[in-house]
Order: C-alpha cells, then sequence, then structure tokens
C-alpha cells in the first residue's frame, strides 16, 4: 500500500504536468520516448497476462488486452503486457490474465501446457487475481468438455462446469443483464456448458443463447474469474465489466484502487465509454 | 469448436474425378437435348415472376446434373476458374479484361452468382436452343467453398489462386480447411494450375497438381515488395500497434516464426515465376514477363490489385499459349478459328499494355467524381482485407470515411474489426463514420488513439456531411458490401457512376 501511495503522491506533486503533457503527446508519434520517461518514474506498473495469444486468439479477443491496457493507463498505471504461450516462463508479476478463444487445433495444442500450469491458476484464482477467459479457453477453465465424439478433455476445474459438444452451432447477437449491465456479445460456439455447485453465471440471457440452449444463463464467475462466450470483442462495449477486472488487478497488486487520472485521462475515459454506450444500445437491438 | 458443417467438403481430392464421371453419368440421354430449352423458358419465367437468380439454375442442375459440364466444355479454350480469399473479383475481373483485349469471347458469372447454380442461371440466356455457349473460353469467379462443388462438376483447364486468408471463420473454420477446398481445384486442373508464389499455403498447393498439369507462378520481384503484402501469419501473429505504445513493449518476437518466415520468403523467390511484379508507385505498375519488364499505367489503384495483375497476366500468358492449339480443334467454327489464330499471335508487350485498361470491379477501389474530386471506395470484408487495404491505400492528403454495416451480407459479428490495425490512420484522423455498427468503429478508432470529427450511423447524411467537409480533399470510403450498395445508390444521385460490375 505504502508503495502505492508513494507514487501517487508523485504523481499529484511536480510530475503531475508532465503527465498531462505526455498525455497531448499520445497521438503525436513521438509519444512512445515521452511515456517511458514519465512511467518508470510515477506510474504504477500492473503485469496483464495475454494468455495462448498465439493459438488461443480469434474472432479479435486481442480486443480485450488493448481495452485492459489502455483503461489502466488512463487510471495512471503503467500496463505491462506478458504473451504467454506454451512452454513460455511465467512472469515474476501478475496482476491479471486474459485469454481468448480458439478452434478445435488450438484447444489440441494448449491442452498439456494449461494441464501443467493448472494448479498455478487454481492458486491464482483462489487468491483473487482477476482473469478473464472467452468462449474455447472458458470451456477449458470448467471441468470437463465432452466431444461430440464421446472423448473427453479435462479442464482445469477453476470453475464447476462442464461442457458438452452438440451438433448445433450457437451462432449470433448475444445479450444479457448482469451485476456489470447489460452486456452485448456475440457467440459462436458447438460447445454446451452447464454450471453447478459454487460457480454461478455471469449475467442472464435477455437475447440469444449463452452458455447453452436450455438455462437461460450465460458465462460464469468464480472469486473474481470470468469466464464467457461473447466475442466482440467483449470488454470495449462492456467498460463496467472491464473496470471490474481492471480495478481487481490493481487491488491485487496494490492492496486498493485508486483512480490517478488527471483531467484529460478523465475526458478520454468518458469519451470511450460514450462511444461503447451508443455501441451497446445499437448491439442489443440487432437481429441474431 | 467442431465445424460440423465442413465434413461435405473434407472429402479427398482423389474422389472428385470419380464424382465427375458420375455427375456426367446421372442424366438420361433422352433428356439432354431439351435442358437448354426447358432451363431457359424457366430462366424467362423467373425473371417475369421477379424470382431469385439462381432458381433457374436449380431447376437445371436437378433436372440434368451434367448440363454445366457438358455446356463448358464444348468451348475450346475450356474454363478458367478464380478463387482464393482476398481479390477474387478485381482478379477475375482482370482475366476477362485481358483475355477480351486478346479479342477472344469471354463467359464470365456476374458478382455474387460464385456457385453452381449461380453460374447455370447465368448460362442460360446465353446459349443457343442446340445448347452452344457463343463463346471460346469462361473465366468464373468461385467461393473457396464452391469451388469444390464446382471441380466435382466440371474439369477446369486454367486455375488461378490468389492467396488464403483468415476470412470469417464461422464460414470456414480454419485457415488449414481452407487451403484443404483449394486443393481440389487445384488436383482437377487439366492444363495449367497459376499459384502465387509468395503465399506458402498457395504454392504449396503444387504438390496436388495432376501429372501433365503445368503449373505457373506469378509473384513479386524483391524483398521490399513482400513487405507490401503480409501473408496472412504475419498479418495474424502481428500485435496491435496501440498495445506496443501504451505498454512500451512489442510483442516478443517468435524467433522459430521469424525464421520459418525467411525461409518461406527464400523459398518462394527460388520458385521460377512467368509473371513478376517488380514495381508499384500510384497509378503505375512495373511488370516482368519472358524477358520483358515494362512500367504500365493502372486504373485500378492498391498495391494488392496490381499483384492481382501478375495473376491475371499469367492465366492470359497461359491462354495464349494454348490458342493455336484450340484453333485446330474440331468443332471450333471459322469466326472462332479466327478470333484463337489472333489472340495467338499476341506478343509480350501487347499483354502487359493490355494491363492498363483494366477498369476497377464494382467497389474495389473503384473512383467516383463528384464535383472534381475523386471519391475512392474500397471494400472491406475481413481482418485480412482491411488490414490490406489500410496498408494500401496511404491515408495522408485524402479524407477518409468508414461504412460499417452488420447485414447478414456483411457478417453480423462485429469482433474482426478488433483483429485489423488502425493506428496508420492516427495521424489523419477519420473525417466521417457511419453505417449501423458506425458507433463500434467508433469505440475502436478510440482505442487505436484514432480521432473521429463525426460519428453518424444514417448513411445519406454521413455522405453529405463527408462531401462537404473539406471539398477540395479527395477522399476514399472504406465499407462493407451493404454499405458499399448503398453508397453507390447515394452517389449515382450527384455523379455519374459506369456499371462497372462485372456483366452485373
Amino acid at each position: 500500500m505504502s508503495e502505492l501511495e508513494d507514487r501517487i503522491h508523485t504523481v499529484e506533486g511536480e510530475n503531475h504536468l508532465h503527465l498531462a503533457e505526455s498525455e497531448d503527446h499520445l497521438h503525436s508519434g513521438e509519444a512512445e520516448n515521452r511515456i517511458n520517461v514519465i512511467d518508470d518514474r510515477v506510474r504504477p506498473a500492473v503485469d496483464i497476462v495475454s494468455l495462448y495469444p498465439r493459438d488461443m486468439n480469434i474472432y479479435g479477443d486481442t480486443g480485450n488486452v488493448l481495452v485492459v491496457a489502455k483503461r489502466l493507463w488512463l487510471y495512471g498505471y503503467q500496463p505491462v503486457v506478458h504473451y504467454v504461450n506454451q512452454g513460455d516462463a511465467w512472469p515474476e508479476h501478475v496482476d491479471i490474465i486474459l485469454g481468448g478463444g480458439g478452434q478445435d487445433s488450438g484447444q489440441k495444442k494448449i491442452q498439456d501446457d494449461l494441464m501443467a500450469r493448472a494448479p498455478q491458476l487454481r492458486q491464482m484464482a483462489d487468491e483473487g487475481v482477476p482473469m478473464l477467459v472467452i468462449c474455447g479457453l472458458y470451456q477449458l477453465f470448467g471441468n470437463f468438455f465432452r466431444t461430440i465424439d464421446g472423448d473427453e478433455i479435462p479442464g482445469i476445474g477453476i470453475f464447476d462446469a462442464e461442457t458438452l459438444g452438440k451438433t448445433a452451432r450457437l451462432i449470433g447477437n448475444l445479450v444479457a443483464s448482469s451485476d456489470y449491465g447489460t452486456l452485448v456479445g456475440y457467440e459462436n460456439h458447438s460447445g454446451q456448458t452447464f454450471l453447478h455447485g459454487q460457480t454461478k453465471a455471469l449475467g442472464r440471457v435477455t437475447s440469444g443463447e449463452g452458455n447453452n440452449a436450455e438455462d437461460e444463463t450465460e458465462g460464469a464467475q468464480k472469486n473474481n474469474v470470468i469466464g464467457t462466450y461473447m466475442h466482440g470483442s467483449v470488454l470495449p462495449k462492456n467498460p463496467k465489466l472491464a473496470d471490474f477486472l481492471v480495478m481487481k488487478a490493481v487491488e491485487h497488486r496494490y492492496g486498493s484502487f485508486t483512480n490517478l487520472a488527471d483531467s484529460s485521462m478523465q475526458a478520454e475515459l468518458e469519451k470511450l465509454d460514450e462511444c461503447a454506450r451508443q455501441a451497446s444500445q445499437v448491439a442489443q437491438h440487432r437481429p441474431r | 469448436m467442431a465445424q460440423q458443417s465442413m465434413s461435405a467438403f473434407t472429402s479427398s481430392v482423389a474422389d472428385d474425378d470419380a464424382q465427375r464421371a458420375r455427375v456426367q453419368a446421372h442424366t438420361h440421354s433422352w433428356k439432354k437435348p431439351f435442358t437448354p430449352a426447358i432451363g431457359k423458358c424457366v430462366y424467362g419465367l423467373a425473371h417475369v415472376r421477379g424470382g431469385g437468380s439462381a432458381f433457374p439454375g436449380e431447376v437445371v442442375e436437378k433436372l440434368d446434373p451434367g448440363f454445366l459440364a457438358r455446356t463448358l466444355s464444348n468451348l475450346p479454350l475450356g474454363t478458367v476458374v478464380v478463387s482464393g480469399t482476398n481479390g477474387k473479383t478485381t482478379s477475375t475481373r482482370m482475366v476477362v479484361s485481358l483475355l477480351e483485349s486478346l479479342g477472344l469471347k469471354v463467359f464470365t458469372n456476374p458478382t455474387g452468382s460464385n456457385f453452381v447454380r449461380g453460374v447455370i442461371s447465368s448460362l442460360l440466356p446465353q446459349i443457343s436452343l442446340s445448347g452452344k455457349l457463343d463463346a471460346d473460353i469462361a473465366v468464373l469467379e468461385l467461393d473457396e467453398a464452391y469451388s469444390v462443388k464446382f471441380v466435382q462438376q466440371v474439369q477446369p483447364r486454367y486455375t488461378l489462386l490468389l492467396n488464403v486468408m483468415r476470412d470469417q471463420l464461422d464460414r470456414f473454420g480454419e485457415i488449414d480447411t481452407t487451403a484443404r477446398l483449394l486443393a481440389h481445384a487445384a488436383h482437377a486442373t487439366s492444363g495449367t494450375l497459376i499459384l502465387n508464389r509468395e503465399d506458402p499455403l498457395i504454392a504449396g498447393l503444387a504438390k496436388q497438381a495432376r501429372p501433365g498439369t503445368h503449373i505457373s507462378y506469378y509473384g513479386l520481384g524483391s524483398d521490399n515488395l513482400r513487405k507490401l503484402f503480409p501473408n496472412d501469419a504475419q498479418l495474424h501473429s502481428s500485435t496491435l500497434h496501440a498495445i506496443e505504445q501504451l505498454t512500451g513493449s512489442a510483442m516478443p518476437i517468435d524467433h522459430k516464426a521469424e525464421q520459418s518466415r525467411e525461409e518461406e520468403w527464400k523459398r518462394a523467390s527460388s520458385l521460377p515465376a512467368d509473371v513478376l511484379l517488380t514495381g508499384v508507385e500510384t497509378g503505375f505498375a512495373t511488370l516482368h514477363m519472358d524477358g520483358l519488364e515494362k512500367r504500365t499505367s493502372m486504373r485500378v489503384s492498391g498495391v494488392y490489385n496490381m499483384f492481382n495483375a501478375a495473376g491475371a497476366l499469367a492465366v492470359a500468358r497461359a491462354v495464349v499459349a494454348d490458342a493455336s492449339k484450340s484453333a485446330d480443334l474440331e468443332n471450333v467454327s471459322p469466326t472462332q478459328r479466327q478470333r484463337l489464330e489472333k489472340a495467338s499471335h499476341i506478343t509480350t508487350e501487347q499483354l502487359i499494355d493490355a494491363v492498363s485498361t483494366v477498369t476497377p470491379a464494382f467497389g474495389r477501389g473503384e473512383t467516383v467524381m463528384v464535383n472534381n474530386v475523386p471519391v475512392e471506395l474500397v471494400l472491406v470484408k475481413n481482418p485480412g482485407g482491411f488490414r490490406l487495404a489500410l496498408r494500401s491505400f496511404p491515408a495522408q492528403g485524402t479524407s477518409t470515411m468508414i461504412a460499417i454495416n452488420d447485414e447478414y451480407a456483411d457478417g453480423r459479428d462485429m469482433s474482426w474489426l478488433w483483429d485489423v490495425d488502425f493506428a496508420s490512420l492516427a495521424s489523419t484522423g477519420v473525417s466521417e463514420v457511419t453505417g449501423v455498427r458506425a458507433w463500434d468503429m467508433t469505440t475502436r478508432l478510440a482505442y487505436d488513439g484514432v480521432n473521429v470529427q463525426q460519428t453518424q450511423t444514417n448513411l445519406h447524411e454521413a455522405l453529405m456531411a463527408f462531401l462537404q467537409r473539406e471539398p477540395e480533399k479527395p477522399k476514399r470510403i472504406y465499407c462493407t458490401y451493404t454499405a458499399m450498395l448503398a453508397l453507390r445508390q447515394e452517389l449515382s444521385q450527384i455523379a455519374t457512376i459506369e456499371n462497372v460490375g462485372v456483366r452485373a
């Protein structure tokens, strides 16, 4: 906590001006050098793991990494991204984990590596590290995936959930109500997920299918780990969900979240949220 | 997960020959003479009724499954199939245009009917009652998946394969699956298989060719040019510039991938290409073919389209080589023989020059003059295409509008916008964002630090505001399919638009 307070003090003190200046230069092309000069001194670092970007990263799920990094930046923190593929070393600090969807072949390629990392991931989930896993990786965060041929792919059991392969694909716009407001996204999956026990749903489907074609649940949440079938990407149009993850990441690192944004950063956050609100309004009323 | 729907297309390429034989044997011989009359009749009725354009094709396909193969096999130069993820329409148009400049009579399918029934429907009004198609050669644009169905009925003499890129994944599943789909057309080709040597998945299809089929590669003349044409793996593996800028660190270089890419490049440049693109400038391309290097003006813009011209030239080159042989065929009429003889005498220089006469296809780098200011329409359908377009057209000196719809033909899923890097627009900003999903696009741009002057979901209002802002400045509109149709309609109210559809 004291580390963060020190840094906040610095931000509010003499360096504040420089920070605002660096914002003005963000888009001018020469921004990179400036940002680094400021960052090293004042911005508290937050470490993001982009999990399996090579094989589990379809339908624009990279957008979630960009949204978390940008929002951390605008809240006054220094995002650090670690791209972790199979066999890569785990970074020293991990404050948030983001993983995307993948095809059959992608799931197969990461299978062994994911099982090897399972104890560590489960422990981090228990410690409150926020995670966001989409579609294919969400399925593998459950207990198992039983394919249509009856093969059982083991999951890492963070969610008490099972996924069953079905013939029909669930494809289309998806809307769900949740603690993070109305969530909008796009689903595209043939595995159907059923939740059990302590794992609660992320939201209740108001349009589309979500976890499965039977109950009206969408996604899952346990501690600060969120699983969802929403592509879109999901975070840009659902900034409340993005901020939940961002704040939990800062809390994990520094004990509590403090908004370090100056007025220009705050204005940019508000602009992003207004765009997202308009985009969400449209998305909620589009055909399946 | 599983792409169940793909099972129909994952049959072995070797099964296609048997399938073709079955299709052709299936029609009872007594029916055959009547097919053209019945088909034309249904075609006429369907048009009176205002029915769908594929309907007559559907009837004929059921009645006489061998009709398509029989009709096309009578053409002295056979059939050219054009397929790949990006650039099919432009390349098809280029091939047609080059072959017509040789004096040949060409049959082609209109854009949007790139499936078997659509091809049959477009054949019907052009055949005589005896079933003869008055043409020397057919050039058909085929969707990757439909190309499989097509070659199970018709054996192409020439096949031009452009590239394999991640399209909308819900269509074909994985990129390797897309390459497997194209393997069918490669294997079926009887004469010349024309391949882009710069795309490893396409170049690799050479081993699918049957013995005796000639392989003709086209390619890029230098590593500098190659940097302008990233393949799918490069497009997909690159991180977003905005993430790099925020975090101050790039996605670590995957040395293994980098090395294999360099090896790929080396391998590519060692394949002997018949046609090379050796230089690109605004409005000009330099092409190299059979010992002659020539700079030619281009009416088609965008470096990617210039590369497609190299592929189209390779097709025309193969056809010229075969033309005099075909003139000696028995069923060739005297006028046809004259045309074929003439085509066989075309020089390399004349062929390259003919590239300059090709006009852009519908919405593919098409330019409309509004109050003496050029307004360019660039169709974007998938992340690969959008990334290529942004690389092809420099933003400086031009004001930009982006129109994103999410109708069925555009794709309902907006996720793809997050696979495109818009950082190249950051220095100029975007004048206007429009379409049903204008706010999705605006959100996307905001996260890439691209300033947007106005977001307006109404296409008409947006277009008017766009044209009035900085009226003297050349303009460019990136648009999805249905947005393009609507914008062309709007533009036709205030400017003259040529009907540039491929026989649309």
